[in-house]
């Protein structure tokens, strides 16, 4: 139905022997190149997750006892960075790959060998990155946030330091965030089955597209403002230098005009999956699924007015605070909406707590809470006295763990049958999901009463009057980090010799179900009409 | 079975309202003790923002739970939930109750904002600004009212804090406060950015290198008190701090009076004093940083 050419030169993934070789090879195969972005994802949030536990372990006490201020301040600079660039973005790529042709009924991406180079990219950029600790500068340390002058004053003077890596990283990261976002508007908006119109499409699917799309919009910012600050660290030229006429301000706005806009490229696929996962467990419809589509758009471009909500102590105008307190007040609509049509879901269903609906579950919830504690934060005379505190890293490691981790490992569990084949340990499953849930609200929690007492963000040695929640905080990222195991074990080898799954084992709606478990490599032999609206679940002898 | 529900509902309800409001009352003690004009304000929205928060927390986790305990699956329970794809009233009706929520919450957060602009905490320099707020009569009555002390200029380096009160002759690195008057601050930065925040006071503001940024408010309760710095300024951001000391006119200019008969020494500098510790260990064995600043010259004992 589509003209458009692919090739399958890498192979698909049907279960025959050394088929593994495959995900090392240049694959074109959308499903091949999902994988190997979750699991190339998956290593760099371990990574990321050890060096977050080094963090909480310089905490556990209030001087500085275990590593220098330099390493420290390079650690919650890679942390962050490896986190963002490397383990959500690239996990929900590697999802939304898999799933994307799949949902809408394609044989492949609009542009398969750009996938492939798309991801090809991430190996590259996060090795770069993880190598720069290996500099005689050490890697980047002026947070992820990179605010000049801090980020350009260079102590080695050497051409190559960890800062100039980092900026090459976040360059590349655009290049190949741009190339995917092409590939997935085009795909959605170009290469759906017959019958599938856009009120047809899952709730996944609309969420990529305008996470897709903001991405689109707004990371050209980020990455013109990468190439200034490399041109100001590097080159000599002064855009951000306050002593010779730049403006260090600028920065922050282009800095952040995309990465708020980037909490919800990440978070747009998180409430995807909750729309997806949360109607097959509780055998309902999605509640009111036409406006929770709808609602992705609106949280895109009401997203995209917010922006300075993150600079109302900086040196910003009145008027200018006014402004952002209002538009970033108006988020709470469109996503309180999605929480509520959630929730109105699992009323009357018949709710099965299987690991996908418990992390989806746990996910809302957490979900809820960061975006109460993101409404307060909205309101300028208080974010005035939490701004840079401990408040704010507590409320957006709830949207950035408590959603959208706990969104990823949800959609993990719930398409392991899908993509592998095989079904995971259900019991060990629910394991992982207590120990990842308890392990994140002690490590996340106490980071707002010590935010509120006053404890700031980004310091190496703190007052001893807070120690008594940095310990329960220290002690539950000790606790997430074992977290990790089961879900390995489990994981690992459930693929290798785990029970056969057959092609629909949640007896879900939605085409990706209506195949083989793994997929044929061209998915669909016939391509389906559809002549259903999405979320074919629910008892009409029950209805009233 | 009807009057079951009713009765859940209603005590359902009632448990959401004094939950929270309990921890409304509660959160004025989960702050810092107040210590300035503009803190009064802050904590009473903070109050506001948990009550409202708790609500809707509260609520939406009771529904959640509810569904939980009553409309789970029998264990082999292959049948689906009732089929009910969507009910426009409640939806409109769960539209238009946030929006009436945020309205509330941005129009009080606007009248806490215009409380404290009128105290003066808010204006900044060089940002031309039209005059957004009428100063009304009982604007004119609080300025009246609340005495200005004299200009500090606060200048901000890595990693030091000084004050300096250029009438009295007079460099510090402790800031000295006379209670009950309208602190004056011009805040400057020598290299990167830097942050002015006391817990206490509920107040902060980033401070920009080659800019002067005009600072108001009125500190209102004596004590010793701790400055921050709030924006990340490089290797040694933790060591940088000052002590606030919030005193009666008299002692503030004693304090004043006997600071300005001591000879300008370098001052004691936190970061300068680890940062040479660490200049001992062998180079391979450590990342390199920017050198502390040198310390300020301040009127101080030996």
């Amino acid at each position: 139905m589509t003209n458009i050419p692919f090739e399958t030169s890498g192979g698909g993934l049907e279960p025959k022997e050394n088929n593994w070789k495959v995900y090392f090879t240049f694959s074109t195969d959308h499903k091949v190149i999902g994988v190997q972005y979750l699991v190339t994802a998956f290593i760099f949030f371990l990574i990321a997750g050890l060096l977050a536990m080094i963090i909480r372990a310089e905490l556990l006490t209030p001087p500085l006892d275990v590593v220098s201020r330099p390493v420290y301040n390079g650690l919650f600079t890679m942390h962050a960075t490896l986190m963002i660039f490397l383990w959500i973005l690239p996990a929900n790529a590697g999802l939304a790959n898999f799933l994307i042709p799949l949902m809408i009924g394609a044989k492949d991406m609009a542009f398969p060998r750009v996938n492939a180079i798309a991801f090809w990219l991430v190996p590259v950029f996060g090795i770069l990155l993880v190598l720069s600790f290996l500099l005689p500068s050490g890697t980047a340390q002026a947070g992820w946030w990179s605010y000049p002058p801090v980020s350009i004053q260079n102590p080695t003077g050497h051409f190559i330091n960890g800062q100039f890596v980092w900026l090459l990283a976040i360059a590349i990261s655009g290049v190949s965030s741009i190339m995917g976002a092409v590939n997935f508007v085009t795909t959605i908006i170009r290469m759906r089955a017959p019958g599938m119109t856009y009120f047809r499409m899952p709730v996944y699917v609309w969420s990529i597209l305008s996470a897709q799309l903001l991405q689109l919009f707004c990371l050209p910012a980020l990455t013109g403002a990468a190439i200034m600050l490399t041109l100001d660290l590097s080159f000599g030229t002064n855009f951000f230098s306050p002593f010779r006429n730049g403006d260090p301000v600028i920065y922050q706005h282009l800095f952040w005009f995309y990465s708020h806009p980037a909490v919800y490229v990440m978070a747009l696929p998180a409430f995807g999956t909750f729309s997806e996962v949360i109607p097959a467990f509780a055998r309902k419809p999605l509640f009111g699924f036409k406006i929770v589509s709808i609602s992705s758009f609106l949280i895109a471009i009401v997203g995209t007015f917010v922006w300075v909500h993150h600079m109302f102590a900086s040196a910003t105008p009145s008027w200018m605070r006014l402004f952002f307190m209002a538009s970033t007040m108006l988020v709470a609509i469109p996503t309180g909406l999605k929480v509520f049509a959630w929730v109105a879901t699992l009323w009357k269903g018949k709710i099965h707590l299987d690991t996908p609906m418990l992390f989806a579950l746990g996910g809302v919830l957490m979900f809820l809470f960061s975006g109460i504690t993101g409404v307060m934060m909205a309101s300028v005379p208080f974010d005035l006295h939490v701004n840079n505190t401990y408040f704010v890293v507590g409320h957006f490691h709830y949207v950035v763990f408590g959603t959208i981790t706990m969104a990823i490992y949800s959609g993990i569990y719930f398409w392991f049958p899908k993509i592998t084949g095989r079904m995971y340990s259900e019991p060990w499953g629910k394991i992982h999901f207590w120990l990842t849930f308890l392990g994140a609200n002690l490590n996340f929690f106490p980071m707002h009463p010590v935010g509120l007492q006053g404890m700031l963000r980004r310091i190496s040695s703190y007052d001893p009057e807070y120690v008594g929640w940095n310990i329960v905080a220290s002690l539950g990222a000790f606790l997430l980090g074992m977290s990790t195991l089961p879900f390995l074990a489990n994981i690992i080898s459930s693929w290798l010799g785990g029970k056969k799954a057959n092609g629909n084992p949640w007896r879900a709606s939605g085409l990706e179900w209506s195949i083989s478990s793994p997929p044929p490599v061209e998915n669909f032999e016939e391509i389906p009409i559809v002549t259903k609206d999405p979320y074919d679940y629910g008892d009409t002898l029950t209805y009233e | 079975m009807k009057v079951f529900n009713i009765a859940l509902l209603a005590i359902f309800v009632l448990l959401v309202i004094l939950i929270s409001h309990w921890l409304g009352q509660n959160s004025y003690s989960w702050l810092p003790a107040p210590a300035s004009l503009e803190a009064g304000p802050v904590g009473d929205l903070t109050s506001f923002l948990v009550t409202m928060g708790s609500v809707v927390f509260l609520a939406v986790f009771g529904v959640l739970l509810y569904s939980l305990l009553f409309f789970r699956a029998g264990k082999n329970d292959q049948t689906d939930g009732t089929l009910i794809r969507g009910n426009s009233k409640i939806e409109i009706t769960w539209t238009i109750i946030p929006i009436l929520l945020v309205t509330w919450i941005t129009i009080y957060s606007f009248h806490i904002y215009k409380k404290m602009d009128l105290l003066g905490h808010i204006s900044v320099a060089q940002i031309h600004e039209h005059n957004l707020f009428d100063q009304s009569a009982d604007a004119a009555e609080i300025d009246t009212k609340i005495p200005t002390s004299e200009t500090i200029e606060v200048i901000a380096k890595q990693w030091s804090w000084s004050f300096n009160y250029s009438g009295q002759n007079v460099n510090s690195t402790e800031l000295h406060l006379p209670v009950n008057e309208k602190a004056h601050l011009l805040l400057k930065s020598e290299d990167v950015l830097h942050g002015f925040y006391v817990p206490n006071f509920r107040i902060k503001q980033d401070i920009v290198p080659n800019r002067t940024i005009d600072f108001s408010f009125t500190p209102n309760k004596m004590g010793k008190y701790k400055l921050h710095d709030s924006q990340f300024s490089g290797t040694y951001f933790a060591l940088m701090d000052a002590e606030v000391y919030v005193e009666s006119r008299e002692d503030y200019e004693k304090w004043l009076a006997q600071t300005a008969s001591l000879k300008p020494i370098a001052a004691k500098n936190k970061a300068f004093i680890e940062h040479n510790k660490m200049m001992q260990y062998a180079s391979w064995f450590r990342w390199p940083t920017i050198s502390p600043a040198k310390p300020p010259l301040v009127n101080s004992l030996p």
